[in-house]
């Protein structure tokens, strides 16, 4: 039988009740939210549940929403079911104050790196991660550059002595 | 007088029986700047620490002020051994969000550009594998044809390597006869150089015994480690993108998805080498398909999307509504839909996934690279524990990674 996006629902809403939430179908790819709490017992349902078998992590990453009080970091999971050929987007969101998440690298070794990027980039605490620590930026940084607080620099400005550049 | 030692030992280092060893950033071995810490004992590896980043030059931020048409020169520069795959894996993404219908004959058309960056990509891996095993000749070989394939970029673009190539909506100009010759030209000689440097490897004694066996992982590990491309299908997934969740119609093509077995460095360079025929074959049928087109149909290169499609050159200078239109879509004053979508193409060593997230401004809010290197790269050291430093270096070659794409 072929897995449809609202069988995962239904197994998803079955096992985890109210807890998994804002379910949405967009470009054809299922996505829904929980707790950050619950995010290893979520993915490791859909890792071992016969039925769902998301057993491939395509990719993980994060995204800040400076608007969203109390949720401001995202953490996005991308997981395929190789054998149905189907996609699935799962998402936690974090404080920017409190940013502990628990790493997936004990279920896939493939978030290891994934998560020490989005810990470069977004400082998001991965907790029982073996080795987080910043993978592409120097390990002097003492921001989390992907963060919207900072912004790039502004194209239009006129106070900088750059002559090189031909802004002099 | 008091003895005076000029190195202080660590308390305990004499105990130390392995060696640390240093390769990189650069280094004649590493083609590309990566950094391996690594412990020896004798030349056997015991640990090894990679280290990335060395060319990290932040395009996820830097994409989040740019509008759809100044990201495509940012995906040239990380796999820069096919850029075409990437700008139109960028394209198709875009085109899939903003929900654009596009031509058959455009679909085609990209179609041969994405296989002959895959053979010049796969090309370049292959006989880098071979210098690394002590062949250069097959390097020096075919570079003639990676030049005959970058020819044919030029031909249609104006560019070699960084390609730029085509707009939302299909290319910037229709392929001229030149660009066909010259594919005629490829498709008939590349498959006899393609078989002879397939000869001068593929039984070659001492290729085989020197990648036989080393760097190997099995289907299960390459799975959770992330891998795909032809480095999980040389383990013995079927995994590929093309036939999985077909773009640019890919659908319409008839072709074989190579595996291997053992996931080892010969492994991946026959699933590579393999693929190199089917993408000639598709190339071939493309362009099959592409002649069968007659009349208007035969003209058409870009579909119908004044919205995105950037207006022609001459217009855009004597016209004032294609010279506001082409200002508009550089500076992205349209604004884009809300919504997020991940889309994905097979890039050569690889699924290399685009995830954009949209807020409906005239930029992406966050635009995240899955790229497909950076994820496998992971693995090296469990690839080459307890195995030779020299197998160490054929290894990394032959997984094909790209520092340009590893770092973003």
């Amino acid at each position: 039988m072929a897995l449809s996006n609202e069988t995962i629902q239904n197994k998803l809403l079955e096992k985890f009740g109210d807890q998994v939430l804002n379910f949405s179908t967009a470009s054809g790819i299922l996505s829904f939210e929980s707790s950050k709490e619950i995010n290893l017992k979520v993915l490791q349902y859909l890792y071992e549940e016969p039925s769902l078998a998301f057993t491939f992590l395509t990719d993980l990453c994060g995204v800040n929403y400076p608007d969203n009080l109390g949720a401001e970091l995202v953490v996005v999971y991308h997981l395929h079911n190789f054998s149905e050929n189907i996609r699935l987007r799962y998402s936690v969101s974090t404080s920017i104050n409190e940013t502990a998440v628990f790493t997936a690298s004990k279920l896939f070794e493939s978030a290891n790196w994934m998560e020490r990027e989005t810990y470069d980039f977004f400082g998001i605490n991965f907790i029982g991660h073996p080795n987080l620590k910043r993978i592409l930026n120097v390990d002097e940084m003492d921001y989390f550059p992907l963060r919207k607080e900072y912004p790039l620099e502004d194209q239009t400005r006129i106070d900088k002595d750059d002559e090189m550049f031909g802004r002099g | 007088m008091e003895h005076q030692t000029h190195i202080t030992l660590p308390k305990g280092s004499i105990e130390k029986t392995t060696t640390t060893l240093n390769i990189g950033p650069t280094h004649p071995a590493t083609h590309g700047v990566f950094q391996n810490i690594m412990e020896v004992d004798g030349e056997r590896v015991v640990s090894t620490e990679q280290t990335v980043g060395y060319i990290h030059r932040a395009f996820e931020k830097l994409a989040e002020r740019r509008p759809l048409y100044q990201i495509t020169p940012i995906t040239d520069r990380l796999n820069y051994c096919s850029s075409p795959i990437n700008n139109m894996g960028w394209h198709i993404t875009c085109e899939r969000f903003l929900k654009l219908d596009l031509p058959k004959r455009v679909d085609y058309l990209r179609v041969i550009i994405m296989e002959l960056a895959r053979i010049s990509d796969h090309l370049i891996c292959n006989s880098i594998v071979g210098v690394d095993t002590g062949a250069y000749t097959g390097f020096l070989y075919v570079m003639q044809y990676r030049e005959l394939i970058y020819e044919i970029y030029e031909e249609v673009c104006g560019s070699r390597l960084t390609t730029n190539i085509g707009r939302i909506g299909g290319f910037e100009r229709n392929f001229t006869n030149t660009a066909f010759t010259k594919l005629e030209k490829f498709l008939n000689e590349y498959p006899k150089v393609l078989k002879e440097f397939e000869n001068l490897f593929a039984r070659n004694r001492i290729f085989m015994e020197r990648t036989k066996g080393t760097g190997g992982i099995s289907a299960e590990r390459a799975l959770n480690y992330g891998f795909t491309g032809p480095n999980l299908r040389a383990a013995g997934v079927d995994y590929d993108v093309r036939v999985q969740q077909p773009y640019s119609s890919y659908q319409d093509f008839d072709f074989k998805v190579p595996v291997g077995t053992t996931g080892d460095n010969y492994d991946r360079f026959l699933v590579r080498n393999a693929e190199m025929y089917e993408s000639i074959s598709i190339i071939k049928q493309a362009y099959q398909k592409i002649q069968e087109f007659k009349g208007t149909d035969a003209e058409v290169y870009h579909a119908d999307v004044p919205e995105y499609y950037l207006p022609k050159k001459e217009d855009v200078y004597t016209k004032m509504e294609a010279l506001i239109w082409h200002f508009k879509i550089i500076m992205g004053e349209i604004n884009l839909p809300k919504g997020q979508i991940y889309s994905a193409v097979e890039g050569g060593n690889g699924e290399l996934g685009f995830y954009l997230v949209s807020d409906g401004g005239r930029t992406p809010f966050r635009l995240h690279f899955r790229r497909p290197c950076f994820i496998y790269y992971q693995a090296f050291e469990e690839l080459i524990k307890g195995g030779m430093l020299s197998d160490a270096v054929v290894t990394m070659s032959s997984l094909n990674l790209i520092a340009g794409e590893l770092d973003a």
